[in-house]
């Protein structure tokens, strides 16, 4: 059952997906100048440059050209690299697989800190902890994302000397870096599951809960945060894009040598084949987590299966 | 307005805002120093009298440019919430009053831009028209096209539902005249405090644009460019980090706070009880 869902959404989502390709194609034809140069690079040869013109058929019209870089897509070709000639498909793998692990540690942080938050907040309403909750997810979303990073190099690398400043290597130099980008989530997670709380609570069944005499943590947690988790859900799902987004800042500020910080290299060498690889790349990483977020409703909401 | 008042956290955010503005407009009477005169001897010193905010690499006081950057920023919110206000409001009104398949083309075509964060958006318009600040102001502004198509579309199809809409066009009304009349004045309040929140992540992506060496260039005194550079002596002179990324706090925060106040006090329906 679940997989015909999924099926459906994966069809569902071919338009979206051709779409972003559209978008991307578009960007090197919307910069002024010839196509074939501009994706050969500043150091081309004509030779180099012929060659390109004529692999993309970049001087044909447009939707020969959409459908040769189309092709091209669909075998995995997302062009050379002009700064080093290297398939650009073959340097993206391992940067993606960074700029997953740091954002999947990050939202981990931010479900966390944000959900508990969200929790303590809204069950001791107006509370010195509600309060304070609220303070600190409201810090929380006005941060920008690159100076909580300055600022937890400063604490705990340069004054502390706990942790490394940046770079790669064990889950120490995870650490920063994910704590910086998920506390961002952890802000807008927390005001979601503080309200979405807030509602369920007020309603009967969690009157009923209590007056069976039922334990007040199992009320809270399995009778109130099910009912609660469908906004949740796709909050978190939405900040999971936002903070694939925000690990551009942060990979720049710790030189984690992800997908975002590739992009940054890249715009500054006019590296226009990575440039749009990359944009490809998180688009369709955002599309995996809508329908992953789409999956979940199901697996929160047995209303929603049913449909 | 007085419940505006009434209300603390937007009293507070209100504050905030109004000194901002206060600040940038005063900025040349009010900043100690020349913002942009250079001080080579006396570069990279901590906070004094002198320099409440210390000196940055260059010897510049460091709380002049904090001031001047002000005017950066709230001009760079006010233009690109303007241009997201301009192209956005009129596809979302479109979309929402014809309906059928503009409104479904024009909705799909949203909800795949609106599953970018905005700061990829306005990277990609970067990409396109190059680094700067005024391409900085318009990338942001492009970027939040999509989210004021959505909100503005959702409102009017909350509002074409109500009695009186109904009541307008039963009566014999001409479309143009409900849209005007009766339609786009109802959907202002919801875009109003859109438009507050906005405001504050324009600040913060022309900020990050900087911070990335895509929005306004140095020397220019914008507080995310300010930290790109004095991200290099962190470790030597934290100072020239740390009040430049505070402002920005400050600043979001009071706009955050704001917004969420107009919310509560202009739509009743989200109001906290």
């Amino acid at each position: 059952m679940i997989w015909r869902r999924i099926l459906a959404r994966l069809i569902a989502g071919v338009p979206a997906l051709l779409v972003v390709t559209v978008l991307v194609f578009a960007i090197v034809r919307l910069i002024p100048g010839d196509p074939a140069r501009i994706l050969a690079g500043d150091f081309a040869t004509d030779q180099m440059v012929r060659e390109l013109r004529e692999r993309w058929q970049l001087d044909r019209p447009l939707p020969v050209q959409y459908a040769a870089y189309l092709g091209g897509l669909l075998h995995g070709d997302l062009g050379r690299s002009t700064a080093t000639s290297l398939p650009v498909a073959a340097d993206l793998g391992e940067r993606f697989l960074r700029t997953l692990q740091l954002a999947t540690a990050a939202i981990v942080i931010g479900v966390l800190v944000g959900g508990l938050a969200g929790i303590l907040g809204a069950t001791r309403r107006a509370s010195m902890v509600d309060y304070l909750a609220t303070v600190v997810s409201l810090v929380g979303v006005s941060t920008p994302i690159f100076w909580s990073g300055l600022i937890l190099i400063l604490l705990f690398s340069v004054r502390l000397e706990w942790l490394p400043a940046g770079g790669t290597g064990g889950l120490a130099h995870l650490v920063l870096p994910a704590v910086s980008l998920g506390l961002f989530g952890a802000g807008v997670i927390a005001r979601q599951t503080r309200s979405s709380m807030l509602e369920v609570l007020g309603e009967e069944f969690v009157r009923t809960a209590r007056s069976k005499g039922l334990a007040e943590r199992i009320v809270i947690y399995k009778h109130a945060l099910r009912n609660a988790l469908i906004p949740i859900v796709t909050v978190v799902g939405d900040q999971f894009g936002r903070l694939l987004g925000g690990a551009i800042l942060t990979e720049t500020v710790f030189s984690w040598p992800g997908m975002g910080r590739y992009l940054i290299e890249a715009i500054a060498m006019r590296d226009y084949p990575v440039i749009q690889a990359i944009i490809l790349v998180f688009a369709a990483c955002f599309f995996v987590i809508n329908l992953i977020v789409d999956i979940s409703y199901g697996l929160v909401d047995p209303r929603v299966r049913a449909e | 307005m007085s419940r505006l008042f009434r209300h603390r956290g937007a009293a507070c955010g209100a504050a905030i805002v109004v000194l901002l503005a206060a600040v940038a407009l005063f900025a040349p009477w009010l900043a100690p120093h020349d913002p942009d005169a250079m001080r080579l001897g006396e570069n990279l010193r901590p906070p004094s009298w002198a320099h409440p905010f210390g000196t940055d690499s260059l010897g510049r006081d460091v709380l002049s440019q904090v001031m001047f950057g002000a005017r950066i920023s709230l001009v760079v919110g006010g233009v690109s919430v303007g241009l997201a206000l301009l192209g956005g409001v009129p596809i979302g009104l479109a979309a929402g009053f014809a309906g059928g398949w503009l409104d479904r083309i024009t909705m799909r075509l949203v909800d795949i831009l609106v599953s970018f964060p905005t700061i990829l958006l306005a990277i990609i318009v970067i990409t396109i028209f190059g680094p700067g600040l005024r391409n900085a102001m318009l990338a942001i502004g492009i970027a939040q096209v999509p989210l004021y198509a959505r909100l503005t579309r959702g409102a009017v199809l909350r509002v074409k539902a109500l009695d009186y809409v109904l009541a307008a066009r039963a009566s014999g009304a001409r479309e143009s005249r409900i849209l005007w009349r009766h339609v786009v004045p109802n959907c202002l309040p919801p875009l109003l405090v859109q438009s507050t929140l906005f405001f504050a992540t324009s600040i913060l992506s022309a900020a990050y644009l900087g911070f990335l060496g895509l929005g306004a260039q140095p020397p220019t005194a914008e507080w995310g460019t300010m930290l790109s550079k004095a991200r290099d002596f962190l470790r030597v002179a934290p100072h020239v980090s740390i009040f430049p990324g505070l402002t920005i706090m400050v600043t979001v925060v009071g706009l955050n706070l704001l917004g969420d106040g107009l919310r509560d006090v202009l739509d009743p329906r989200t109001r906290a009880a």
